[in-house]
């Protein structure tokens, strides 16, 4: 779709300033507490269904989405060049934010898990949005391969989850920390959940795909990287806090990796050259941050980590935002290059100077709020047997943070203004400074009246997150007392030591020479593909028959060893009456098959042989009580062996020779297979089946259920009619297919030779002229009575269709054609159609797809006759069966007149 | 009488695989064939046997074969053909436009 660029901003703004008014009216609920839910069954019987709730923690992360989502639209509107496919943009973005919506807002977690990969595949699309850069698509594709490994982790760590609490409802599971904790799966499960969360929040050692997706667009990175995608893993840690949080195993494993992410991302983040690489890094350390807080355990950390979300979010998504401002109007992202837009861009200054000092954790911004209470909480715990490791590491990783956060406004905003940027930076219109401005007021706002601003918000999604009541308290100012404050200011000190110092630790950090991960995962990938080529190289080849080959000995060798190391003895079951008829009957089938393995290079002898094959085969059914099946395999045979004979006008007559070596191979196997398929069917036949068959149901049901007599005939339009259905459906598809193929064939080939003038006997043609009519009145005779003697659709449509085909082989293509104007495949789809409505009448009735309805109507000059909705159907097979069969035989044909 | 029909389920497999290993399109489309054969006879057989006992209901039987596996087989017979029918238009397919008939590259000779 080729909407125009306002048009689909217009489309998405909307649906989602919609979603966010919706959630709007539902928040002075929530607020006050409450949980509203919603539920739907989808698959009951796996424990997947449909659940909404919306609770305070819901509330916080469905506003941060759906509110950064709005801003971003907006900005993305202006942001992106008009060469950009806009429409498809929003798309993704749309499909993105749904997912996340539906991520934090789940209550039930197999559900959760399915709106988990769709953020993981709809963000591919996002990050890899410019497809024509490499990076992009290296970058989509990382964090494809990091995050859907994650996902799949997290489904396996769902599914221990739900089967100690016995269920998948959160609501319930919430209720469960007890026994979740004491059961002996709590380590997988806790290992294979926070797999999943640090995959995608970027967590040691999982953080190297978020730098590679800052290739996509900046609205992207802004959306993705600030509230929504890396706080997905931050959110479910939070939402399952009360149920996994508190044990050692939760602490030492979530505040160590965050501890490490933490210290990691800053001090890889200060040395970025790239304002969105920094950003990135950044935004790895904060996540580290709130992973710490949040694997300490206690309410009043819990509550520092859901406060610093809401902090994060906003000045990140600002920061981003003015980073893509800088490169869209400076023309490059490259901090050596940039330098002194202070003066040039002065409002941008002045929004990102905020958020970045917001970033740095300088009062009276929000940041500086949410860092205090992370200081205060690490001067309270003990970690790794020491009372201040964790308090010293965090003031550095702090300090580092301040440190990028003032290299940011010095190198980008600060010095002397240059003359070369790559074009001439102004602050942009409207439409891409309104989104940051309105940002950094939050952030502001939040600084000054934390309570006024934030304090219900965090107090519904504290309570929520934690399930239980909370105290939040949040402040500016808390005494000179506190170690919090020096500890603040301090790493301040520190910030702008690391600034100063810069030249110095940037020599440390090249010594230091920390493992490129990027390099790291490509060379696994790379590994991996290898690995997986030489598999393929040994299980496939080129040759099909080989590998045919390699099946059928895997499946004799299966078979094999499955015999040898189990025990069996003789079947118990009578055994029928040997008679005549029947072993004349299996020469008749044995003495064909044996020559056609014997003679096969004759193609036409072949053909024949195996033709009497199948008639044999057809009145062995009639004999083994089985009229139906004789019936259908006798015109299906007479149908093939039509089918192949026009296909061997086209093909070679005779087969070349073969090398003794590779006949005395295959019949080896051949063999095997048949010795191996006769001992399988002599047990199966001479044992009674282990557990009564559900015919018994089906015969007494036949007449009173369905209203017919024949019961295989009631089993395939009413008993089973959706099976029918769907075979009818595959067949038509087999003619569609032989139909497309044989379209483009028919027009490649010239013909070879003109059809010969005069290769159709007179006789015949008048005996096929005479034969068609009494032909079809058989076939409308089985179609009548298939409800209660052998007949029916399957059987009258091959009828039908072998009448009409053999006035083709009597009078040639073209008269035949010409005068059978019948456009086969609209009949199949007509079949297909009346079946589907006949499926679709019960409807009306109240009743499922394809429930059948019969009784009895009388005419005045007829007998009392019988009316059932099956018929009908089986109309439809009729259809869609000689439609079908025509349309093959049609499509082979047209083909072989050009050729032949 | 078990014993016949078992005996020609196998001889109809080995058949029906043979001629599916062989290097040329139109006797794989036959062994293929074969193969349905003793499939759907197999399947068939899943019935048990039961001369004389066809599954109409009426007052005289004296009983019934089991309808179930009938049924399974009789649309298992025409997807059977809607899948030769399908292998056909493509060796033919493959015939005209690379001039062999030969299922594997390495065993085109012409």
């Amino acid at each position: 779709m080729r909407a125009g660029r306002g048009a689909s901003a217009w489309a998405a703004g909307l649906t989602t300033a919609a979603a966010l008014a919706g959630v709007m009216t539902m928040a002075p609920a929530v607020l006050r507490g409450e949980v509203l839910a919603q539920r739907l069954d989808w698959l009951p019987l796996l424990g997947l269904s449909f659940s909404l709730r919306l609770d305070g923690l819901g509330l916080l992360f469905a506003g941060l989405i759906l509110g950064i989502g709005l801003l971003v639209i907006i900005y993305a509107r202006f942001y992106l060049s008009a060469r950009d496919p806009m429409g498809r943009f929003f798309t993704f973005l749309l499909l993105f934010q749904g997912s996340m919506l539906g991520i934090v807002l789940s209550d039930n977690i197999l559900l959760l898990a399915v709106f988990w990969e769709l953020t993981s595949l709809s963000s591919f699309l996002l990050i890899g949005f410019w497809s024509h850069l490499p990076a992009g698509r290296q970058g989509a594709r990382m964090a494809l391969a990091v995050t859907g490994a994650g996902g799949l982790a997290l489904l396996g760590g769902f599914l221990l989850l739900g089967r100690i609490a016995g269920s998948f409802e959160l609501s319930v599971i919430l209720t469960k920390a007890a026994e979740v904790q004491a059961s002996p799966l709590y380590l997988p499960c806790l290992i294979l959940i926070l797999l999943g969360a640090f995959t995608k929040s970027a967590q040691f050692p999982f953080q190297f795909w978020l730098p590679q997706a800052m290739a996509a667009p900046t609205p992207v990175s802004a959306y993705l990287h600030s509230a929504t995608m890396v706080k997905a893993g931050i959110f479910l840690m939070a939402r399952l806090w009360p149920v996994l949080a508190g044990t050692p195993e939760w602490f030492a494993i979530v505040t160590t990796t965050g501890l490490i992410t933490m210290l990691l991302g800053a001090w890889v983040a200060l040395f970025k050259d790239d304002l969105k690489a920094m950003l990135a890094y950044s935004t790895v350390s904060h996540l580290g941050l709130i992973t710490l807080l949040l694997g300490l355990g206690t309410k009043a950390a819990l509550l520092a980590a859901v406060f610093h979300i809401l902090n994060h979010a906003s000045f990140k998504a600002a920061l981003f935002l003015s980073a893509g401002i800088v490169d869209h109007e400076a023309g490059t992202r490259k901090i050596p290059r940039l330098g002194g837009l202070a003066r040039l861009m002065p409002l941008t200054f002045v929004v990102a100077t905020l958020a970045a000092l917001a970033m740095a954790g300088l009062p009276p911004l929000n940041g500086f709020l949410s860092k205090e209470m992370l200081l205060e909480e690490a001067a309270q715990t003990t970690f790794a047997g020491s009372e201040w490791v964790l308090a010293v590491l965090v003031t550095l990783g702090a300090a580092v943070s301040a440190g990028y956060s003032f290299r940011l406004i010095g190198a980008v905003f600060l010095g002397p203004v240059r003359q070369d940027y790559p074009s001439k930076p102004h602050d942009p219109g409207l439409g891409m400074s309104g989104p940051v401005l309105l940002l950094v007021a939050l952030v502001l706002a939040i600084g000054l009246a934390p309570m006024l601003v934030a304090g219900g918000l965090m107090q519904a999604a504290v309570q929520a997150s934690a399930g239980g009541p909370v105290e939040v308290y949040i402040k500016l100012w808390h005494g000179l007392q506190t170690p919090a404050l020096w500890m603040s200011v301090a790493a301040i000190g520190g910030g702008l030591l690391c600034v100063g110092a810069l030249p110095r630790l940037q020599a440390i950090d090249r010594t230091l020479s920390l493992p490129e991960a990027k390099v790291i995962f490509d060379r696994t990938i790379a590994a991996l593909t290898q690995a997986a080529r030489a598999v393929t190289r040994i299980t496939s080849d080129t040759a099909l028959s080989r590998a045919v080959l390699l099946i059928l000995a895997t499946f004799a060798v299966l078979a094999a060893v499955a015999f040898a190391t189990g025990t069996h003895t003789a079947g118990t079951r009578p055994s029928t009456r040997l008679e005549l008829a029947p072993a004349v009957l299996w020469l008749g089938v044995a003495l064909p098959t044996i020559a056609v393995t014997l003679m096969y290079r004759d193609r036409l002898l072949a053909l024949i042989l195996m033709g009497g094959v199948g008639l044999m085969i057809s009145v062995g059914f009639a004999y083994l009580a089985a009229p139906d099946l004789a019936l259908t395999q006798i015109s299906v045979e007479v149908v093939t062996v039509l089918l192949l004979l026009l296909a061997l006008n086209i093909l070679p007559k005779t087969a070349p020779p073969e090398p003794a070596a590779r006949r005395w191979r295959d019949a080896g196997l051949a063999g095997v297979a048949g010795l191996g398929m006769a001992a399988l069917a002599y047990a199966l036949l001479t044992r009674n089946a282990a557990f009564d068959p559900i015919s018994a149901f089906h015969l007494a049901q036949s007449k009173p259920g369905a209203g017919g007599n024949n019961a295989v005939n009631t089993i395939i339009v009413d008993f089973r009619a959706f099976d029918t259905y769907g075979e009818i459906i595959v067949l038509g598809i087999a003619a569609l297919v032989i139909a497309a193929v044989g379209y483009p064939l028919r027009r490649s080939i010239k013909p070879i030779a003109p059809a010969s003038a005069d290769a159709h006997p007179v006789i015949f043609g008048v005996a096929a002229r005479l034969l068609l009519p009494i032909a079809m009145m058989v076939g409308v005779y089985l179609f009548l009575r298939g409800h209660n003697l052998p007949g029916g659709g399957f059987v009258a449509g091959l009828v039908f269709a072998i009448a009409m085909m053999l006035q083709y082989l009597a009078e040639g293509e073209e008269r035949t054609f010409a005068r059978q104007r019948v456009p086969y495949l609209a009949l199949m789809g007509a079949g297909v159609v009346i079946a589907t409505a006949t499926g679709m009448a019960a409807w009306a009735f109240g009743k499922p797809y394809l429930t059948s309805w019969f009784g009895y109507v009388t005419l005045p000059p007829l007998d009392k006759f019988e009316l059932a909705t099956a018929s009908l159907f089986d109309l439809g097979v009729f259809l869609c069966v000689l439609g079908s069969v025509l349309a093959m035989l049609h499509a082979l044909s047209r083909i072989t007149k050009r050729v032949g | 009488m078990e014993a016949l029909v078992a005996t020609a389920i196998g001889l109809l497999t080995a058949s029906g695989v043979y001629l599916a290993l062989r290097p040329r399109s139109f006797e794989v489309i036959l062994g293929m064939s074969l193969m349905s054969y003793a499939v759907n006879l197999f399947l068939f057989a899943t019935g048990r046997l039961a001369p004389g006992l066809p599954p109409i209901i009426s007052s005289t039987a004296t009983g019934y074969t089991d309808p179930l596996p009938q049924a399974l087989v009789l649309t298992a017979i025409v997807i059977s053909f809607g899948m030769t029918a399908v292998l056909v238009m493509l060796a033919v397919g493959a015939y005209l436009q690379s001039g062999s008939d030969a299922v594997d590259p390495e065993d085109r000779q012409e």
